[in-house]
């Protein structure tokens, strides 16, 4: 193939000098801070969230405190004082069946309820947010693999699926965590893997390939923090959920052994008496709607706070 | 091979395996890239332009997308035969690339010094004077210095506090100055800008391709241009390369191919430019559409829209060939008529030649010429369709 000639003075195209470019670009005036801090102070605006927080928080610290708070042991039992009704002197909020200290339960019960939640969320959400990274990277066959299992967790009723992989492992709390979490992957790897399924078509990854970037620091370093977001508002929320399924759980005798203080166990013991102590049962189911609501009002507030569109 | 190319892509076929269907995108791209030159990739949608410069990145996604042939040499060394640990080392440092949407070109959750300290931390190695690397901390002051310094040759004020800017801070003119100076930074030998201003502001896309020029001119950079706007190819490019159907169909350099187009296809793509200097009512156009990739006819892909196709069109390809040294084409018809006029032109200076012999020689000569003109019937006719041409 013959060759274009380089010396041909038509190829002198003179380029013309550039000077300073002037901006009077009103975005370029806007001050700098990051995206979390941005979130943190819109979150700051919302009460609702400020104050689910603030329960959040305090159920937290009462929790990791029981010990120091808790006016009796949780399985301190006194069969004189059996079914106490709330007020009794020495029993702010009575005694359950066995004559042991409600007050006293709910703090312990907060701790394993509140451990058993964060627990399945975090494990879910490993889990689930690398199933979602590498299926929504990789696409193709890992990803028809990865849905195809992931399709199969979906197709089961959750709390049948959590009751089959307790019969497997056999009753407890461990068990039941585990359970949980495996039921909550599917719900993370989808949210996730949608995402990266259209943040891996975005200019800024082809960009980062064209840079000479490698896949994994890609996939960590720009598509997972660009997921993020809505993970944080899912785990929130979901939070609450798997309370209330480790309660169910515990309920149905399946979850937290007697005598653990567990909510949910508690609710579940509690039904016995629920014509002549209501309370035994309420308290504890009381307890559990609290943390959930306020764990979801928090993660609207969150949602909405991460949401750069509501900036304005 | 020209020892003078920086970049030459040979015979490069790209193809899209979907289904049972083979996509040809890019089917027999030959062209080069000369050292701080620009050549612009000129094109409709779908004629291979992007295809073809990611190929030369082997960012062609994988699957369905695979380089079946071909060669594309960098400075001598065939890119097809690294390997994809070798190929992220020339990505970004030796080539790199600035893309159409500034707007989606960043990642929104960093701050923009940041990316572009990536780039640079990706490809450079820091060293003390005794070869030894240099401690993190050091790293990261000569890179964020090196980032400032490069923020502010692309015309962005204040580089120093802009790095802590995030992307959506920053209007679409100031993003794609953020993408060159990422693309920049590491002063690669060539730059690959798919239309890189083709979403901005009429006003802003003049600021940029100057900037574009400029930097080119300082970081002694050869650019591949890829953009379907001939002004643009006008005012950058050193040569022109116009594709059509994924193949190149004629490559000249840009005055040449303003002046004297010889495909049917860019001679229809410059009467469609609107000129301000005529009174027309409507564009030229170019009917139909550009054949699917996956079902091209069997002869010259343009036959079908082609106001000039004859039957031989329709039954083979014709071949990219050089008819000068620098202006090739890929068209039966073109050629023949080239052909024709250059023999004729070589007939021309014969006469010449005989006429300013015959003036020489005096009294002989007129007999010359008196032979020239006769047995020159024939010479005249040449002489003027010459002058016709």
């Amino acid at each position: 193939m013959a060759l274009p000639d380089v010396d041909n003075p038509r190829f002198l195209v003179p380029i013309e000098p550039v000077g300073e470019p002037v901006f009077t670009d009103p975005a370029d005036e806007i001050e700098s801070h990051s995206l979390w801090r941005d979130a943190f102070k819109r979150l700051l605006k919302d009460r609702l969230a400020v104050i689910s927080a603030i329960i959040i928080i305090a159920v937290i610290g009462i929790s990791i405190l029981a010990p120091v708070i808790a006016p009796y042991a949780p399985n301190e039992m006194d069969l004189a004082k059996r079914l106490q009704p709330i007020g009794t002197p020495g029993h702010i909020l009575g005694t359950d069946q066995a004559g042991r200290d409600i007050l006293s339960r709910l703090i312990w019960g907060g701790r394993i309820s509140v451990a058993i939640g964060v627990g399945a969320v975090a494990a879910a959400l490993v889990f689930g947010v690398l199933i979602g990274l590498i299926a929504g990277f990789y696409k193709g066959p890992i990803d028809t693999i990865a849905n195809f299992g992931l399709n199969i967790l979906m197709a089961f009723p959750y709390i049948l699926l959590a009751i089959s992989i307790i019969t497997a492992l056999g009753p407890g709390l461990t068990n039941a965590m585990i359970a949980i979490a495996i039921v909550g992957i599917p719900y993370y790897a989808r949210i996730v893997r949608g995402s990266v399924l259209s943040l891996r078509e975005q200019e800024f990854v082809q960009a980062e390939i064209a840079l000479g970037a490698s896949n994994w620091r890609i996939i960590f370093k720009h598509i997972l923090p660009n997921v993020l977001s809505p993970i944080i508002v899912a785990a929130t929320l979901d939070v609450g959920w798997m309370i209330v399924m480790a309660s169910g759980l515990s309920f149905l005798g399946l979850g937290a052994q007697p005598p653990t203080a567990e909510w949910g166990l508690m609710l579940s013991e509690g039904q016995k008496y629920i014509r002549n102590a209501p309370y035994v049962s309420l308290l504890p189911g009381l307890m559990i709607f609290i943390v959930v609501l306020a764990l979801n009002f928090l993660g609207d507030g969150l949602r909405d706070a991460l949401d750069p569109k509501l900036k304005q | 091979m020209d020892d003078q190319a920086l970049l030459s892509v040979e015979g490069l076929k790209t193809y899209f395996f979907i289904d049972k269907d083979v996509y040809r995108a890019v089917d027999d791209v030959s062209f080069t890239i000369r050292p701080k030159r620009t050549l612009a990739l000129v094109g409709e949608s779908g004629s291979g332009k992007s295809v073809s410069a990611s190929s030369i990145l082997q960012i062609v996604p994988d699957p369905p997308g695979k380089i079946v042939a071909g060669t594309i040499r960098l400075e001598g060394e065939n890119l097809l035969d690294k390997t994809e640990n070798q190929m992220r080392k020339i990505r970004g440092k030796k080539i790199s690339m600035i893309f159409q949407e500034p707007m989606t070109s960043l990642n929104p959750v960093f701050k923009i010094g940041k990316q572009i300290e990536e780039a640079i931390l990706l490809h450079q190695d820091f060293v003390d004077a005794s070869g030894k690397k240099l401690p993190k901390r050091e790293v990261k002051k000569l890179a964020r210095q090196q980032t400032i310094d490069m923020l502010a040759a692309v015309g962005i004020p204040n580089p120093a506090q802009r790095i802590n800017d995030y992307p959506h801070q920053l209007s679409g003119g100031m993003r794609q100055r953020v993408m060159i100076a990422m693309a920049l930074v590491c002063h690669p030998k060539l730059i690959i800008a798919d239309e890189p201003t083709s979403a901005l502001d009429v006003t802003v896309q003049a600021q940029i391709r100057k900037l574009l020029r400029k930097l080119q001119d300082e970081f002694d950079t050869a650019v591949l241009l890829i953009t379907h706007d001939l002004g643009v190819v006008a005012e950058n490019a050193h040569d022109v390369a116009v594709m059509y159907g994924g193949q190149i169909v004629e490559i000249a350099p840009v005055d040449e191919i303003f002046a004297r187009p010889l495909h049917p296809y860019t001679q229809g793509l410059m009467l469609s430019i609107p000129r301000i200097d005529k009174d027309e009512q409507k564009l030229y156009v170019i009917e139909g559409t550009v054949p699917n990739p996956a079902y091209f006819p069997p002869g010259c892909r343009f036959a079908l829209r082609c106001p000039k196709a004859q039957p031989r069109c329709h039954a083979a390809i014709p071949e990219l060939v050089y008819l000068t040294g620098d202006h090739a084409v890929r068209c039966f018809i073109a050629q023949e008529k080239y052909w024709t006029v250059s023999e004729s032109l070589v007939r021309e200076s014969a006469v010449v030649e005989v006429v300013e012999e015959g003036l020489d020689g005096g009294s002989e000569a007129v007999e010359v010429l008196n032979e020239a003109l006769d047995g020159g019937s024939e010479a005249v006719e040449v002489i003027e369709e010459v002058l016709d041409v």
